[in-house]
């Protein structure tokens, strides 16, 4: 279930009251976001879209808890971020959310193994344990081969995956996806969603992305448009993908 | 460790960076030491001196001599133990380039008076006996391959207006009891002296050097030495023997301002270049330091990351610097043997040079390490 209008239950995984968010440029307010609502239940996946700077990105990092909101409240499972202190919110971060982003931002002087590992490394796992899970997590992105490769030596499309799965190693609460198809070609991009959607369909992840092309969007469950400040409902873009001949 | 894989891979990121640092930070590492060793080198006259033992001269200057009746005068100055008596002789081994110190002693007395330089005795009762003997320290004898025995001519018509050399028989070699003791002197007798120079010279020595029972009584003693003999022909001026070889050192200048600013100097492109390494390594990895946030990792961890850095550069640079240090500066102490005080690098000095990389290796690394600390994910992230 995904509700915009602020009439979602305590059910909701997400749950995200007038938010407000004010930029100062230039000395000039900027109001970006301006009293918006999100419910967002568990498995759901949610594609935010919108022209530039419309807001999607903030929205994206407010929602990790990588900034903080002028006014409202987002209640990620119980837990209301947008009071917690700084220290707080990155145990918070490391324990709830998965992040991707378009660059993949993977550490270019560690292994593929070693960037998943990175998560693991904040916990008490032993490094069996961490193993264990690294490996798992490969393999679901269908690395398992490439596990002892450096950035360099992966394609965009395999970066991508290894960032997939140093997002899903440590079992966050939700993932959030900053344009992650942005940078790759068609068939990489498709290889992407293709992941993304099986770990909603088969692993139950919440997973929450902005993007500017429609055909991804279209693979969401739910797509949300910001339009001056808000979240608009959106319609399902699988007609349109038929006709398109497919994402 | 957990971390140890993370900060190792960031520190090999540019090798060829990381071995200049490392290589610049040793040698800024190694002037440091030496610098420090030099210092100790001129301060060990101080050092070494005997909190019992006083030195007089004459109050003009120590170039001027004072008789040797004195001797007697002081030895009743109640607190007095023993007194003897040098000169400086300041002649020519062969050539001039080959200084060393030459003292004129009272073989009678020297011993007593300075117990830390050991003569076996048989060499020491030969001595005593030759009246051209020589005694000549273990690193002198060692920088000309001397052995008892040799015969060592020393040209000085300064007291003898003639040209030929003083002959001396090598009857000893004497050892410091530390390290720290000045094996360089070559010593030989007042008589062989007194039998050869001019009239003008006779019955005058350079100084005296005494012992006092009790350190306590020091102060006092001088005072009274001082005081028997005002108003006379050869006033006095007796201080303490570290007083007196501060003295001497400051007669080369203010060598500790000098080497104290040339110093802080080398610490301060020691800490620039550590410190500017590690702001460009940071500012490189903005975006990556704002993923390691963004998946959780604290402030603090990412500033002891590049606090781990910074202190690995300075771990390896100053390890370097040591080594370097311990290698080569017997090699230029064995060099300049004679043209400087002993130069030592002794254990104090190490680890102030330990105890400045590690510091030096902290302090680079907090600006940047706090920058990176302050990092707003948001931002970072946007420079991708």
């Amino acid at each position: 279930m995904v509700k915009v209008d602020g009439s979602g239950g305590q059910s909701s995984l997400i749950q995200v009251r007038d938010l407000d968010k004010t930029y100062s440029r230039g000395g000039q307010p900027i109001d970006v976001l301006q009293g918006l609502n999100l419910d967002v239940s568990q498995g759901e996946f949610v594609a935010f879209m919108g022209p530039s700077g419309s807001g999607k990105t903030t929205l994206l990092n407010l929602l990790g808890g990588l900034d903080v909101p002028t006014r409202g409240s987002i209640t990620v499972a119980g837990d209301e971020i947008t009071h917690m202190s700084s220290s707080k919110l990155t145990e918070w971060r490391a324990r709830h959310v998965g992040f991707i982003f378009q660059m993949y931002n993977l550490i270019p002087v560690l292994t593929a193994y070693q960037n998943v590992e990175l998560p693991l490394l904040l916990t008490k796992l032993s490094k069996a344990e961490r193993r264990a899970h690294v490996e798992t997590v490969l393999s679901i992105v269908g690395l398992a081969d490439r596990m002892h490769h450096f950035p360099r030596q992966l394609s965009g499309g395999q970066e991508q995956r290894v960032t997939i799965a140093r997002a899903i190693v440590s079992d966050p609460t939700f993932l959030l996806c900053d344009e992650p198809t942005g940078d790759l070609d068609r068939k990489s991009a498709d290889e992407v969603m293709a992941l993304l959607e099986e770990l909603v369909a088969t692993h139950h992840k919440t997973v929450l992305m902005v993007t500017h092309d429609p055909l991804v969007a279209a693979r969401a469950q739910t797509t949300l448009h910001l339009e001056k400040g808000v979240l608009v409902e959106g319609k399902k873009y699988s007609g349109e993908i038929a006709a398109g001949g497919g994402a | 460790m957990k971390f140890t894989r993370i900060i190792w891979a960031n520190l090999l990121r540019k090798k060829v960076r990381l071995l200049l640092t490392i290589g610049s930070f040793a040698v800024a590492l190694f002037l440091f030491i030496f610098l420090g060793v030099v210092r100790d080198a001129f301060n060990r006259g101080a050092d070494v001196a005997s909190a019992n033992r006083l030195i007089v001269i004459n109050r003009t200057s120590i170039i001027n001599s004072i008789p040797l009746s004195y001797r007697d005068k002081i030895l009743r100055i109640p607190g007095v133990q023993c007194v003897t008596h040098n000169n400086w002789f300041g002649g020519t081994y062969i050539e001039e380039k080959n200084f060393f110190v030459q003292l004129i002693i009272d073989p009678e007395n020297q011993r007593q008076v300075y117990p830390e330089f050991i003569v076996p005795d048989n060499q020491w009762n030969v001595f005593v006996k030759d009246r051209i003997g020589a005694i000549a320290g273990a690193k002198l004898a060692d920088r000309f391959h001397w052995k008892v025995g040799d015969r060592i001519p020393i040209k000085n018509p300064m007291y003898d207006n003639k040209s030929d050399a003083w002959e001396f028989n090598l009857d000893g070699i004497y050892h410091g009891k530390e390290p720290k003791d000045d094996e360089s002197q070559f010593w030989f007798q007042w008589d062989y002296l007194e039998e050869r120079v001019t009239p003008g010279f006779k019955g005058q020595i350079g100084w005296y050097v005494l012992r006092v029972g009790n350190p306590d009584d020091a102060p006092r003693v001088a005072k009274a030495i001082d005081a028997e003999f005002a108003n006379s022909p050869y006033e006095t001026k007796t201080e303490a023997e570290s007083a007196f070889a501060a003295g001497f050192v400051k007669q080369f200048g203010n060598i500790q301002a000098l080497i104290l600013s040339i110093g802080t100097v080398v610490f301060f492109t020691l800490l620039l270049v550590t410190g500017n390494t590690m702001a460009i390594s940071v500012r490189e990895r903005t975006p990556e330091l704002a993923v390691f946030k963004a998946i959780g990792y604290s402030d603090l961890t990412i500033l002891f990351f590049v606090l781990s850095e910074s202190l690995a550069v300075a771990v390896f640079g100053g390890a370097l610097g040591l080594a370097f240090s311990a290698l080569v500066i017997p090699v230029v102490a064995k060099v300049l043997n004679g043209l400087l005080p002993a130069i030592v690098l002794s254990r104090t000095v190490l680890l102030f040079g330990l105890a400045l990389a590690l510091f030096t290796g902290i302090l680079s690394g907090i600006i940047p390490g706090l920058g990176a600390m302050r990092l707003r994910v948001v931002n970072a992230l946007r420079r991708v």
